[in-house]
């Protein structure tokens, strides 16, 4: 099975959820189980039906690998698992595996009893499903079977991101997941050897921007942060407890450091604090500069930022806060929004995208007034920021990826489809691979040049060597191995014929030739053998010609002359068939001379 | 493929294997035992050690030695900074080595004598843990040794070893041995070291592929599998089955290797581990209880991480949850930090703690409530205040000649009440106190080696069955402490082979095969034919290319058009070309005969002989000799003919 096939069940040309079949070797793989964040319907999760119609789906995927813990890569796996009912093995590293739960449970909650959803997961099915993953860390070498291999790749997008490898046979991919090349405030960049998968499966979520870009929107938050309090006013800056939130936290500390200021900083409690206590305990997993400073300093206890209460909502004077969840829909952030957002002076900033219907997404798309369930309605003065953290590579990260591994061929997903166009046409003329950019629902097939692998025996291949390094050094002259290959039960070997013969348990059976002629040469014979020896050594240059008790040797060719002084003298031209070339030419060449 | 072995010590393994033409360093232990044969280096100017008598030899009128050695209760001590022996450039030289692998981080207290100033330029592989941890190793060695300096060196000595008394004339070539390196010498071998994780395929110059697999003994300890694609070499060095703090050894990876390397058993073979621990748990409890002070010198990671969870909840079970336990080395803060981000080294146990988030270890707990205290050194700020007896103090050095365990002893020795307990296996715990006698204080020798035990090991041996086995010959004969136990020794069906230091060992791999990949293209081109049910000959002439030790085979390009070439080249080629086919089996006669009679010749005349047949056309003037594996055409020099009876020939034959 050369082929490798890919299908997107999501992440096809859109930006939505993660979830793509990768069949190669026989083997089938689900790369991440990711939930739409836009939908509140059934299209929420990926359309698992089409693996298989019916019946269970164990036995059609050989295994699922979550690249890390963002809900639009691993938001459907409970109800994959717990729901769908898939029992087969789960991969994703250590850190993923202890934050993912927590996000789940957040989100479940907000569905569930926020918005009342039905056809959802469980608290317990989160649990449950969790008890089945199986943690890896990286470039561990994990065997999912006797023939299907992965292993882990530092991907820097978040705590835990891991990019990973898969292997079946000769036969390898690559899949991304998300990624960043450039390291960040608390992660390091991403990672690959020279691994030359067939197919690298990289997002493209930047595929058209160019970096930089980071660090200024860095610029313009804490511009606009430090200008809303220089006026009195107060920050709400909306987050998930895991992820952005701690870069944030990382980005305003170090920025209340330099400038010394005094205005309050604060992190609404609850899961803030352990998720911070998730950071410090996987501080292998972030950059070198925390990692190294951890034991005099873990960049994770911050200085200036202190837990908030609920209290503070009506104390005056300016302050930053903190405050999940990130959308604004129900909890501590909307309370305090409520509150705060009729003052012009005070300030919102959403540092991620916001899900259709959510206050948060009104309030992005510009709504003045907000009315909310029990008629209370809520005028917007003040200031609302929206701002991208999100850690992907750009598309001279993704250059930089393909260059790094060294791909057969790419395949880009996570990203819109006209931005994919633009960067698919770049790889293919600065690298000149083919580029796939399959739709969800569209397979890929992607031909490979399967290598196979075949053993030799070290003797051939030591002659063969030898006898190279014993030539002068050509470019042009290709290393020639000559052998038969034994095909016995399932090896396969290169061996010299004898070898192969005696490996096969049969006998060769040699053919010979000897051929006379005659030469009217006087003198002693072995005057004339000089004679012929040295008309052969000047025909065949680069040949090992000899002189042994009278006979001329090539090879299997040996010349041989008889007769007395002054007669006519035989000569006797013999060699084995596989030496025909070289012993009929020889031949030649002597008939020519007695002529 | 050979064994060298550097080190005497099978606990501080120091090996060569050279395998393939690379030349790879198994660990690199440094043997502390000299240090044994020193002085201790007190914080504070010991008015005991300083009016310790010299000791001269008789007979012997050598000033120079005036002064370098000094005499406690019989024991004749060097009076000088310790030295150590480290593993000997002298049947492999380090600048050959291209790879170093390190099991653990009691394996590496000799790094960097190995790759600093020896022109090394290989790389070292190592685990995180066993980077991170084995720095605080070195780094508290060379803290020890460094804050409390000499004024003058003692090297006579070493002139005068025959006349010395034991065991300081039994030492090993003394002139080798070194002093401790610098800082500078611990980073710059540190920055060698590329980090690798448990079942990470290492590409040794496409030779080799290594992996480290999880050995259970320590944070990040590790055993290695060494495979070529046709053999695979076993290492194991510190082991254990014990269920502690690490993570669990991995045993299936090293199955059915052709040579298992054993190394790192325990260094007290009669005591139970766990015994151990129980017993010092009541040593401590009840000399608390009497008012005593115990002190336990340790090494800065390992096994201590243990006793402050046993110990605590232990002394918390006996009511004592006031008594402090104080954890003083250079290294105690990021010793106690490093050990709770490494959750992924660790046991499945401590492992799920941080999916909670907890911390792994309980010691987190102990620091944070204030009832394991961390201190640098005694002399660091708060150690002064915070220090009341009776208390649990855990410093080093185990060999108690250097940090800040010597304080304690001079301090607490006199009084009867106190209690030294040693753990740590490496040193002879009444060695380690010669230099303080008399002492008042109760010694008490409760070592706790999680290393496999013998019984372990044969099991161990039995489940793995490699093809050969390699290892220390002290293994083969009971421990000197214990010359009855016939138990103590490694029995095993399988081939044995053992060494010692500075021995050469031939390992018994005969390699016959190796692997190249084959292109598609010429795969699809072969013809392979069925000699027998099972068996296909396919004979093959490929394009081989070598690049980084890996061989592939492609198919064989036709040379260009002659016309464009040279005609000797041109020639060359077509007398070089490989024979596409052979022959073999036996001759049919009749359908030779019969073949050539259709072709015109008719006068063949078959007679038998003892060999087989000779066909005689005497028209042809030509003759063939026929035999089961042979067939000779003897004929004059007609061209057409020859190549006539060839074609017939080779028809009638099965080829390949
Ligand atoms: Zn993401």
């Amino acid at each position: 099975m050369p082929d490798i096939k890919v299908t997107p069940l999501g992440a096809g040309q859109d930006v939505g959820r993660s979830c793509i079949l990768l069949s190669l070797g026989g083997k089938n793989i689900m790369l991440d189980c990711g939930m739409h964040m836009g939908f509140n319907d059934e299209r929420r999760f990926p359309d698992f039906t089409y693996i298989a119609p019916e019946g269970p789906l164990t036995s059609y995927v050989d295994c699922v690998i979550i690249s890390h813990f963002h809900l639009d890569h691993c938001g459907a796996l409970p109800y994959f698992t717990e729901v769908v009912g898939y029992s087969g093995p789960i991969y994703m590293t250590h850190p993923t595996k202890a934050i993912a739960p927590i996000l789940l449970e957040d989100m479940r909650k907000v569905a569930v009893e926020k918005k009342g959803e039905s056809n959802f997961f469980t608290s317990q099915n989160v649990k449950d499903c969790m008890k089945k993953v199986t943690a890896v860390t990286l470039h561990q070498s994990v065997m999912v079977d006797s023939e299907l291999e992965i292993k882990a790749y530092y991907a820097g997008h978040v705590l835990g991101a891991a990019m990973f490898w898969i292997r079946v046979g000769s036969q390898s991919v690559v899949y991304t997941g998300d990624y960043n090349m450039t390291p960040d405030r608390h992660l390091g960049a991403a990672w690959i050897d020279k691994c030359r998968p067939d197919l690298l499966i990289s997002e493209s979520t930047y595929a058209t921007t160019i970096r930089d870009s980071k660090r200024c929107r860095e610029r313009d938050f804490l511009k606009k942060v430090h200008e809303c309090i220089d006026r009195g006013g107060k920050v709400l800056i909306p987050v998930f407890a895991l992820g952005r939130a701690q870069e944030l936290c990382i980005l305003l500390e170090t920025y209340w450091e330099r400038m010394n200021l005094k205005v309050p900083v604060y992190f609404a409690v609850g899961l803030t604090e352990k998720a911070n206590n998730y950071y410090k305990m996987f501080i292998t997993w972030t950059n070198q500069k925390i990692r190294k400073t951890f034991v005099q300093r873990n960049m994770f206890d911050f200085k200036h930022i202190k837990p908030f209460d609920k209290a503070y909502i009506d104390n005056p004077g300016a302050m930053v806060v903190f405050a999940t969840p990130g959308m604004l829909h129900a909890g501590l952030s909307l309370q305090i929004f409520k509150k705060w957002a009729p003052n012009e002076n005070n300030m919102v900033i959403m540092p991620g995208f916001c899900v259709v219907g959510t206050v948060g997404h009104k309030v992005l798309n510009g709504a003045k007034k907000i009315e909310f369930e029990n008629r209370q309605v809520v005028e917007v003065k003040m200031s609302v920021q929206y701002m991208s953290f999100s850690a992907h590579a750009d598309a001279k990260g993704i250059m930089q990826l393909i260059q790094y591994c060294e791909p057969k061929n790419v395949m880009l997903v996570h990203g819109e489809a006209a931005k994919m166009e633009f960067l698919k046409e770049k790889i293919k003329k600065e690298f000149s691979l083919d580029c796939y950019t399959p739709a969800n629902g569209e397979t890929s097939i992607i031909n490979t040049s399967l290598c196979i692998p075949i053993d030799v025996s070290l003797r051939l291949l030591k002659a063969e060597s030898m006898k190279h390094n014993a030539l002068p050094p050509d470019p042009k002259r290709s290393r020639v191995m000559h052998g038969v290959l034994v095909m016995k039960d399932s090896s396969t070997c290169l061996m010299d014929v004898d070898e192969a013969c005696r490996e096969a348990g049969i006998n060769r059976h040699f053919v010979r030739f000897t051929s006379t002629l005659r030469m009217e040469d006087p003198g002693p014979s072995s005057k004339t053998a000089e004679k012929l020896l040295q008309l052969i050594k000047a025909r065949l240059k680069d040949w090992h010609v000899q002189l042994t008790d009278g006979s001329i040797s090539v090879e299997s060719v040996l010349v041989k002359v008889e007769g007395n002084e002054d007669e006519q003298k035989s000569v006797y031209v013999s060699w084995d068939n596989q030496d025909e070339e070289l012993g009929s030419y020889i031949l030649g060449l002597l008939q020519t001379m007695g002529q | 493929m050979k064994l060298y072995c550097l080190s005497c010590d099978p606990n501080k393994p120091c090996y060569i294997l050279r395998f393939k033409e690379i030349t790879l360093m198994l660990d690199c232990g440094l043997s502390a035992h000299t240090v044994l044969n020193f002085l201790p280096l007190p914080l504070v100017p010991s008015a005991r050690l300083n009016n310790l008598p010299g000791w001269m030899p008789r007979d012997i009128a050598d000033a120079h030695l005036e002064g370098e050695l000094k005499e406690c209760c019989g024991r004749v001590f060097v009076d000088s900074a310790p030295e150590f022996f480290p593993p000997q450039p002298k049947i492999v030289d380090f600048s050959e080595v291209d790879v170093i692998l390190i099991s653990n981080y009691l394996c590496m207290l000799a790094l960097p004598y190995i790759t600093e100033g020896t022109g090394f330029s290989g790389v070292v592989y190592a685990t995180e843990p066993t980077m991170q941890i084995g720095r605080l190793f070195l780094e508290e060695l060379v803290h020890h040794i460094e804050q409390t300096p000499k004024a003058t060196l003692a090297s006579h000595w070493k002139e005068h070893l025959h006349v010395l008394p034991a065991p300081l004339s039994d030492s090993l070539k003394p002139r080798n041995w070194r002093h401790i390196y610098d800082m500078k010498a611990v980073n710059d071998s540190l920055a060698k070291i590329q980090m690798v994780g448990y079942n990470e395929k290492l590409d040794i110059y496409g030779a080799l592929e290594v992996t480290a697999v999880s050995s259970g003994y320590c944070l990040g300890s590790s055993n290695w599998v060494i495979n070529s694609h046709y053999e695979k070499i076993a290492y194991v060095s510190g082991s254990s089955t014990l269920t502690t703090h690490p993570k669990p050894m991995d045993q299936g990876a090293l199955k059915n290797a052709n040579v298992l390397i054993l190394t790192g058993l325990t260094q007290t073979p009669t005591a139970n581990p766990d015994s151990m621990l129980g017993e010092l748990c009541m040593t401590v409890a009840n000399t608390l209880r009497c008012g005593g002070s115990v002190l336990i010198p340790c090494y800065p990671s390992g096994v201590v991480y243990d006793l402050f969870e046993c110990l605590s909840s232990h002394l918390d079970a006996s009511g004592m949850t006031s008594i402090p336990m104080f954890f003083i080395s250079p290294v105690a803060d990021t010793s106690l930090a490093y050990s709770n981000i490494l959750a992924e080294w660790l046991s499945t146990n401590k492992q799920n703690k941080v999916y909670l988030p907890e911390e792994p270890f309980p010691h987190a707990f102990l620091v944070r409530n204030g009832r394991l205290k961390h201190f640098k050194h005694i002399y660091t700020e708060g150690f002064s205040t915070d220090y009341k007896q009776p208390c649990v103090v855990f410093c080093g050095h185990p060999s108690l000649r250097f940090g800040d365990a010597v304080h304690f002893v001079e301090l607490w020795g006199g009084n009867a009440l106190n209690t030294i307990i040693f753990t740590e296996p490496d040193f002879p715990y009444l060695e380690a106190l010669a230099p303080f006698q008399p002492l008042a204080m109760k010694a008490v020798h409760c070592p706790i080696d999680t290393s496999l035990n013998f019984t372990q090991a044969n099991k161990l041996i039995r489940d793995l069955k490699p093809g050969t086995l390699v290892l220390p010959e002290s293994y083969r004969q009971p421990p000197g402490t214990a010359p009855h136990r016939l138990d103590l020794i490694i029995e095993t069906d399988r081939p044995l082979l053992s060494f010692k230091r500075d021995e050469v060992l031939t390992l018994p791999l005969k390699r016959k095969q190796t692997q190249v990949d084959m292109s598609p293209e010429l795969a699809e081109n072969l013809v392979p034919n069925e000699v027998r049910s099972g068996v296909a000959l396919a004979t093959l002439t490929a394009a081989i290319q070598v690049k980084d030790n890996k061989h592939t085979l492609k198919i064989l390009e036709e040379p260009e058009k002659p016309s464009s070439r040279k005609k000797s080249r041109a020639l060359e080629e077509a007398l070089n070309k490989k024979p596409t086919n052979y022959t073999w089996g036996v001759l049919d006669i009749d359908e030779f005969i019969q073949k050539i009679t259709q072709e015109g010749i008719t006068d063949a005349k078959v007679e038998q002989v003892a060999s087989g047949y000779i066909i005689h056309l005497p028209n042809e003037d030509t003759l063939i000799q026929v035999e089961d594996s042979s067939t000779h055409i003897f004929c004059e020099g007609d061209m057409l003919l020859r190549q006539k009876l060839r074609t017939i020939l080779l028809q009638c034959l099965n080829k390949f």
